[in-house]
């Protein structure tokens, strides 16, 4: 079969990896896509997909999420893709390719963009079953799929970037791994020395098992053919159920050499710096196939996007070159941070290193420094936080002292650098390529207001991610100085931040939203409606004060039951299909036998869900909406109270078993968990509250990760603020020492009623803490010595607080007009929604999904008013 | 529309094509938060009242998800503009209009209500 006779120019692209799909976008940026017949080989069984995310399939990425093509841009710019059909034959001379369905194109351009296959090496036995590689989806599922039936070991080859993280996914996977490192650390390309043993320390302490200096001589093979284990250069055997390769890649250059197109002696199809193959001027390689004019074949996605930009633009005929790109990178590998940028292993003459290593703390920073003190390079273990900012300034002399720019915040000399700092051709973004500059121009040219703006115009930011925080702080800065007030108001409807809104409340004795939004509001937002962002904010300020402003402190009354967020609305927490989850209170995670049967019963008798939080409480799923007061009849009947899952609120004081059951611990910690979570149950905040008490410094109940962590000593307790766990982890900062039972309930009365009043909407105490001018100093200044005198008000707000708490579940079912708004609809109060339903999952329930989306279809049926079901 | 001062025993009615449907007296809708309605062929409303007694009426399925949640969102005024932000992701739904404030290709079916 032969297509169709040229009329247009045909642009042939073997490959639909990820370079091929950038490819094809600059093709349609540049209009070429409707100049030009677009033809693409994918030899995968699905098209283009995030590659550098691959392991995100383990923590839950679906395939369909991982992908990078959008069905409608493939029709939309008339793009032919065939999936699942490879290029197996090149005619240069008739300019034709020949795929292995047998569909032959003619073409004008070819690119090749095959990418790479992973190296195995000469091993016997390396073909025996449990042998893998680590590249595509179908990689990952034959992985998982081989781990979870018949592998409890598992060993991969090769500790470089791909090694460690198919390591981290066979941990993952519940095996116990090995990794077996040829040369004598981890990473041997990115790292050096230090940074090497800052890895392995870190990654030891993980669990894993790391032999480096050791090469893999077999694959050893049971009756049956599948692996039972290695034998090692040291002369050992390892015993393993699997072993995976990832000692690097080559170049898939295969068709581009049995086509006579030169390719370099260690592999690599040779280019030119428009990426054109030297021998054929219609044929162009791009990508992790490619060897660029350079000399080199790069193992990253940004130099490749670089080249594809470049083709594209040839063709277009607009000038353009890829004469090299940076090799910097940042990674998130097993959970450590690790990055490199510049000359990372200092091969520049008469450079310098600054080095900071922290062995306890597994972080290990090294700047390379050039004689005239611009930085080349540098590579962050541990923390890579800076990494945005320096390799930004690579090139430049920076403008503070090299020392302070890998001293940890908070030590003596250490300079926090912003971006404001960098020059216009600094490359903030290096996966696109994006200047400061050019960041800078989207805001003042183009009027660019906001990070999603920037990114939508510029791409910066819309690769790796890596670069984002520090856009984030450019967007803000150069707003401020193109004079652009940077407008700190809350919302649309108030120019004041929280915490004026909060004085304002506190010092007027104001009660009501209408009040506050009428009297303080913008102009144009007087008498309206205000928002959803300053609705449940000024909820949450009055719920806080409400005692001492003379406002109801029950949620639901009145006006403030329009405030209150979806979730406080029906105190419980909204699931994906419309029903809801229960968490009843259980302070410091004690429960007698009775309770948890009642909590059993309650949840048998309802058909819900049920599982163990991660906050030492139990969470009942499904429940429709109707049903919550008959749940919670039955809960409160039983002594339970609402657990404010669903409030910016108290959440929960994890507790150990402490003093007395455990033979370490030195105070009772069960007891004070409950205290504190009685105490401050119900207390609204800008933000939820965690706590948790360890009996003593071994700390089981994880008190330093949360809001407010408490630890036993032998001489009372010590008091941690600002922890945090969840998406930005932070260590509380120790507050104050040895404290007696009443020194620690004033000071976390006197600390969290503080954070209320100052804090932004939204912001975690860690956060706080961090933005507030003086961080930690200053709180304790005022929490601990008082100097701003206020420290008596701070504890008569909490003491109002704890006097006033009523449970808020108990109210509402007592409250006939209050249980009239859990009906599914105000028109059929008995009938249930019907787009909520459930099947089966591990002897419980789950949502029905696919339910939602046949639910989306108008429905014919006329009967469903008298409540029949919908399936 | 807006309402005459005394709202006391007024009904909610919603246009449909076999003409005006009584949904529920009008007190139960407080300003500023929704409720949902079941329509005869099986269709779900979310109607809302405003501070100034306005009401309006929209589809009450997330179309980002399919979920039937839409009467339980949060409802302000953006640019002039009533919209009610779905509990789930928080997308915005104009009220007059049904389009979403966040993605213009999105677009939710719009009633006539009225309180008669
Ligand atoms: C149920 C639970 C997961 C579980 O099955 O274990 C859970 C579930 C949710 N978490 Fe969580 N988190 C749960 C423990 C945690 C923990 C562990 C802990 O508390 O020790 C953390 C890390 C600790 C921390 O917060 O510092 C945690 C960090 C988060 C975060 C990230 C917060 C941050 O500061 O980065 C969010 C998002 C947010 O709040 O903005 C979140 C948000 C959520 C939400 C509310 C998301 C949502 O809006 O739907 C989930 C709804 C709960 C529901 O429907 O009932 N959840 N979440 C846990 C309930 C604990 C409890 O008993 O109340
Ligand atoms: C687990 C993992 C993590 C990674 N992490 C990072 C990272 O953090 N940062 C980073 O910069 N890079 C990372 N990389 C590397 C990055 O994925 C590659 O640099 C990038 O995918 C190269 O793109 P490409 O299009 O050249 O090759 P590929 O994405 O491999 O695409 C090539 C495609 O061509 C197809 N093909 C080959 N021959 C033919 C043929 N004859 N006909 C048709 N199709 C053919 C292949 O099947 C493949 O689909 C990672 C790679 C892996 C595997
Ligand atoms: S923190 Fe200390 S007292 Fe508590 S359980 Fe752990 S070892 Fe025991
Ligand atoms: S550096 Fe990767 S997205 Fe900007």
């Amino acid at each position: 079969m032969t297509s169709n006779p040229r009329v247009v120019p045909t642009i042939v692209l073997v490959g639909h990896g990820m370079v091929g799909q950038r490819f094809l976008e600059a093709l349609a940026e540049r209009g070429l896509t409707a100049t030009h017949r677009v033809v693409v080989l994918c030899e995968e069984p699905r098209p283009a997909y995030d590659r550098v995310q691959l392991t995100s399939y383990f923590s839950g990425r679906t395939p369909e999420e991982l992908s990078l093509t959008d069905a409608e841009f493939i029709k939309d710019h008339g793009i032919e893709l065939y999936v699942g059909d490879p290029a197996e034959t090149i005619d240069r001379a008739a300019r034709t390719v020949t795929a292995r369905s047998g569909l032959t194109v003619e073409y004008d351009t070819l690119v090749l963009a095959t990418g790479s296959y992973p190296f195995v090496p000469p091993v016997p036995g390396k073909d025996s079953d449990g042998c893998f590689v680590y590249r595509t989806i179908e990689d990952l599922l034959a992985i998982e799929a081989y781990a979870k039936s018949r592998a409890t070991t598992g060993a991969v080859v090769g500790g470089g970037l791909l090694g460690l993280e198919a390591a981290g996914a066979l941990k993952g996977l519940g095996l116990a791994t090995h990794i077996v490192e040829f040369a004598p650390r981890l990473m041997p390309v990115q790292v050096d020395e230090g940074g090497g043993a800052a890895l392995l320390r870190t990654i030891e302490d993980m669990g894993l098992t790391v032999h480096t200096g050791t090469g893999t001589q077999e694959i050893v093979a049971g009756e049956d053919g599948a692996v039972v284990g290695m034998k090692l250069s040291d002369g050992s055997e390892l015993a393993t159920d699997m072993v995976v390769f990832s000692a690097g890649v080559r170049p898939r250059d295969q068709l581009a050499r049995e086509s006579g197109l030169s390719v370099g002696e260690r592999g690599g199809i040779t280019v030119d710096e428009q990426c054109r193959t030297v021998t054929d001027p219609h044929v162009f390689a791009i990508g992790e196939c490619a060897l660029a004019a350079d000399g080199r074949v790069y193992g990253l996605v940004a130099p490749g996007y670089e080249q594809a930009e470049t083709v594209a633009a040839t063709i277009a005929q607009d000038e353009s070159a890829f004469t090299g790109a940076d090799l910097s990178t940042k990674l998130k590998l097993l959970g450590v941070d690790v990055a490199s940028f510049g000359d990372a292993h200092g091969a520049t003459a008469d450079c310098l290193d600054v080095v900071y290593s922290d062995a306890r703390a597994g972080t290990y920073k090294k700047l390379v420094i050039g004689r005239g003190g611009e930085l080349l390079g540098g590579i962050l273990v541990g923390d890579a936080e800076a990494y945005g900012t320096l390799r930004a300034f690579t090139g430049s002399v920076p403008p503070v002292s090299p020392e302070q720019l890998v001293l940890p915040a908070g030590s003596g000399g250490a300079v926090q650098l912003g971006p404001s700092a960098l020059p216009d051709e600094a490359v903030i973004c290096s996966c696109h390529n994006v200047t400061k500059g050019t960041i800078r121009g989207a805001v003042t040219e183009h009027s660019c207001t906001s990070v999603p703006e920037v990114k939508k115009c510029t791409k910066a930011g819309t690769g790796c991610g890596s670069c984002v925080k520090v856009l984030g702080q450019l967007v803000t800065a150069e707003l401020e100085a193109s004079g652009v007030e940077v407008d700190k108001g809350l919302c649309g409807c108030f120019a004041q931040t929280r915490e004026e809104l909060y004085e304002i409340a506190l010092a007027l004795r104001i009660n009501s939203y209408q009040d506050l939004l009428d009297r303080y509001g913008r102009e144009g937002a007087r008498g309206g409606d205000g928002c959803e962002i300053c609705k449940p904010t000024v909820a949450s300020i009055i719920a806080s004060l409400a005692p001492t402003i003379g406002a109801s402190g029950y949620v639901l009354d009145g006006e403030q039951a329009a405030l209150q967020d979806s979730n406080d609305h029906f105190l419980a927490n909204l699931q994906k299909n419309g029903s809801y989850s229960i968490v009843p209170r259980i302070p410091g995670g004690e429960i007698t036998p009775e309770k948890l049967i009642v909590i059993g019963e309650v949840a048998r008798d309802f058909g819900l869900y049920t599982k163990i939080t991660g906050g030492q409480r139990i969470d009942l799923f499904g429940a429709r909406v109707e049903q919550l007061p008959l749940i919670w009849a039955r809960l409160v009947d039983a002594g339970f109270e609402s657990g404010h899952a669903y409030g910016k609120a108290l959440r929960t004081v994890k507790s150990c078993v402490g003093q007395t059951w455990c033979r370490y611990g030195v105070q009772d910690s069960v007891r004070m968990a409950i205290d504190l979570e009685l105490r401050y149950r119900g207390l609204r905040s800008p933000h939820k509250l965690k706590s948790a008490v360890s009996g003593c410094a071994r700390e089981c109940a994880e008190a330093q990760s949360k809001d407010f962590g408490v630890i036993a000593t032998a001489n009372g307790w010590n008091l941690y603020v600002g922890g945090n766990g969840g998406a930005t982890p932070r260590h509380a900062d120790l507050l104050a020492q040895d404290l007696t039972d009443a020194e620690l309930i004033r000071l976390i009365d006197r600390f969290l009623m503080f954070y209320i009043r100052t804090a932004d909407r939204l912001e975690r105490t860690s956060v706080w803490l961090e933005r507030i001018p003086g961080g930690l100093d200053h709180i304790r200044d005022v929490v601990v010595e008082d100097s701003l005198g206020i420290c008596e008000e701070l504890e008569s707000l909490m003491a109002a607080h704890v006097a006033g708490y009523r449970d808020e579940w108990a109210e509402t079912i007592n409250d006939p007009e209050k249980l009239g708004r859990f009906v599914s609809f105000v028109n059929a109060p008995d009938t249930p929604d019907p787009v909520v339903g459930f099947v089966p999952e591990r002897d419980q329930i789950k949502p029905d999904l696919p339910l939602l989306t046949i639910g989306m279809r108008p429905q014919q049926t006329a009967d469903v008013l008298e409540g029949s079901a919908q399936r | 529309m807006t309402l005459a001062p005394e709202t006391t025993d007024l009904k909610v009615q919603l246009q449909l094509a076999e003409g005006w449907f009584t949904v529920c007296d009008l007190n139960r809708l407080t300003p500023g938060r929704g409720v949902a309605a079941l329509l005869p062929d099986g269709r779900q409303v979310a109607l809302f009242r405003d501070r100034a007694d306005t009401l309006y009426a929209i589809d009450n399925r997330d179309p980002f998800n399919g979920a039937a949640v839409l009467s339980r969102g949060l409802t302000g005024t953006h640019q002039g503009r009533p919209f009610v932000a779905s509990p789930l992701l928080k997308q915005r739904f104009d009220l007059v209009s049904g389009e979403c404030l966040d993605d213009a290709s999105v677009r939710v079916e719009t009633y006539e209500v009225r309180a008669g």
